[in-house]
């Protein structure tokens, strides 16, 4: 098991304990966090899971894959640290996971 | 159902339609494979295409028709598989000059360049300009507009008369939208409706349109939009999607062609897919008392109940590619050239997918997983305008009426593309 936290647009915090090899957004959605959506169940296929990965993480997160990036480009406010969160699975290492959420998904 | 169970007219145009249903079942489940054809649209009037599919999606999940009005496709029918082909852009392209993303081809001597038709780097560049007008920023803004006018509509029909829903409702208040989303002036909005059924229209079905009439029709709308392009491209920047195209750097310098090719993108995506959902709606709602029920007795399942209806109208039945390079899929070869017609309205009812997929249920956990919008690069970027104002729409009925009547089977759309209504009457107990 490992923690994540949520953060929304609005600053509220949610702490969720994931097991290992499910992804954030998964997590998000089991959890009934709001602000990821998820619409195509984790496929790289719509950008409604869009996250940005606390800096202090980022570099543990791995790459964003040529499908991660292609449906990024339309997603809104998408910045350097931006991630689709389907694309991350949790990990030991990941532990104490920060992302942040946008204010609406598109 | 809708009907009442004294009423003679009804039992007889529910049993004819049992009666047909029965026949098509018979008929796909005995038929050579073959010999399908999906792509009719006759089927789809009388809205008796569902067993076809279920037959392809068990016995033939990329199937190859022969001949059809169309020529040789291909038919993907479950989900799984359709998810695949739709996120897979670098084989399978959605380019105008390959035929474009429905069954029947673009007509080669009109080609419209609109960003659905286009793949990458193009693609990318058009859709990204056109973007931010759906932007939740921009939602906001327009939902205010979009409550207002569904208001003056709802607050102006009438009460214990029979009436046209398609017509008074679905239609009035799409029609309304787009002409918000363009500053489209106000007298001419019906002009959308009409230019946006021209360009979906089959130039060989009697009755149409020809394929001249069609082009000098809209022709007609490129004339119109210049004219407003030519106002607002001197002006400053507004709100509104035709000052946005005639000011940013990645479509100010479209060509003619390529300027119509995106409008009748905007007003057909944005018109008669939400104006078949909103009727729709109040159908199946009819059709399924015990969910009306819940409805009435919790609104807010509006927000779950907006996306089942958006699968289970499916409102584009389906959307085709071009394959790119030979490629495997399912086992099959398909060949470079082959045309790929992905089948949402089949995949939206994929029982290895979702849940008792015929089945209309407002309140599912995952109503957001369907096909109407596509996924991938393509994925309807007016897909959260489309639920909004279906949102809208149910908020505003249900503060008026715990009750709307379907009076008799709607009449549908001849399309295996369009899936829609042209009529349904309806009536508001008073």
């Amino acid at each position: 098991m490992s923690h994540v936290t949520f953060i929304e647009a609005n600053g509220t915090e949610h702490g969720v304990d994931v097991d290992n090899g499910v992804s954030v957004m998964e997590a998000a959605i089991s959890n009934s966090v709001p602000g990821i959506d998820g619409d195509c169940g984790g496929n790289c296929a719509c950008a409604t899971c869009h996250v940005y990965i606390d800096p202090k993480w980022a570099p543990l997160t791995g790459e964003r894959t040529q499908m991660e990036h292609d449906m990024l480009e339309f997603a809104e406010g998408v910045e350097p640290n931006s991630r689709l969160a389907c694309q991350i699975h949790m990990t030991a290492e990941l532990d104490g996971l920060v992302v942040r959420m946008p204010e609406s998904q598109h | 159902m809708y009907f009442s169970w004294g009423d003679p007219t009804m039992a007889t145009a529910f049993k004819q339609s049992d009666d047909l249903m029965a026949a098509a079942r018979e008929e796909a489940f005995s038929m050579p494979l073959d010999k399908i054809d999906v792509s009719d649209g006759a089927r789809f009037v009388n809205n008796t295409f569902w067993p076809f599919f279920e037959r392809l999606r068990r016995d033939a999940p990329i199937h190859y028709c022969a001949e059809s009005k169309f020529g040789p496709y291909w038919s993907v029918t479950r989900y799984k598989d359709i998810m695949a082909v739709d996120t897979n852009h670098a084989i399978f392209s959605s380019d105008a000059h390959l035929g474009g993303i429905a069954v029947a081809d673009m007509d080669d001597d009109f080609i419209l360049p609109m960003f659905i038709a286009m793949d990458p780097p193009k693609h990318d560049v058009q859709r990204k300009a056109v973007s931010p007008i759906v932007a939740p920023a921009n939602l906001a803004v327009l939902e205010v507009l979009i409550r207002e006018r569904a208001q003056k509509i709802f607050d102006n029909l009438p009460i214990n008369e029979p009436f046209d829903w398609v017509d008074r409702v679905s239609i009035e208040l799409t029609t309304q939208m787009l002409a918000t989303l363009f500053d489209f002036p106000w007298e001419d909005r019906r002009k959308l409706t009409y230019w946006s059924d021209i360009a979906t229209s089959d130039p060989d079905l009697p009755g149409n349109p020809n394929k001249e009439e069609r082009q000098l029709i809209l022709l007609e709308c490129l004339q119109y939009f210049t004219n407003l392009w030519n106002e607002r491209v001197n002006a400053p920047p507004a709100g509104d999607l035709i000052s946005m195209m005639a000011h940013d750097p990645a479509t100010r310098d479209m060509a003619p062609m390529e300027y119509l090719g995106n409008l009748i993108l905007l007003i057909v995506g944005g018109n008669d897919t939400t104006r078949n959902s909103i009727s729709g709606g109040l159908l199946f709602l009819n059709e399924n008392p015990d969910q009306y029920e819940k409805l009435r007795n919790n609104h807010a399942l509006v927000e779950s109940m907006v996306p089942e209806i958006v699968r289970y109208q499916t409102p584009l039945a389906h959307m085709r590619r071009t394959a790119l390079q030979d490629t495997i899929l399912g086992g099959q070869h398909i060949r470079k050239g082959d045309k790929v017609v992905m089948w949402y309205v089949s995949g939206n009812r994929d029982e290895a997918e979702i849940e008792n997929p015929n089945a209309f249920i407002i309140d599912r956990a995952r109503p957001r997983q369907h096909l109407s919008f596509g996924f991938g690069i393509h994925r309807c970027v007016g897909n959260r305008l489309a639920e909004m104002q279906l949102k809208i729409v149910w908020e505003e009925i249900l503060k008026r009426w715990p009750m709307i009547e379907v009076l008799e089977p709607p009449v549908r759309v001849s399309s295996s593309f369009v899936k829609g209504y042209e009529k349904m009457m309806v009536r508001i107990p008073g």
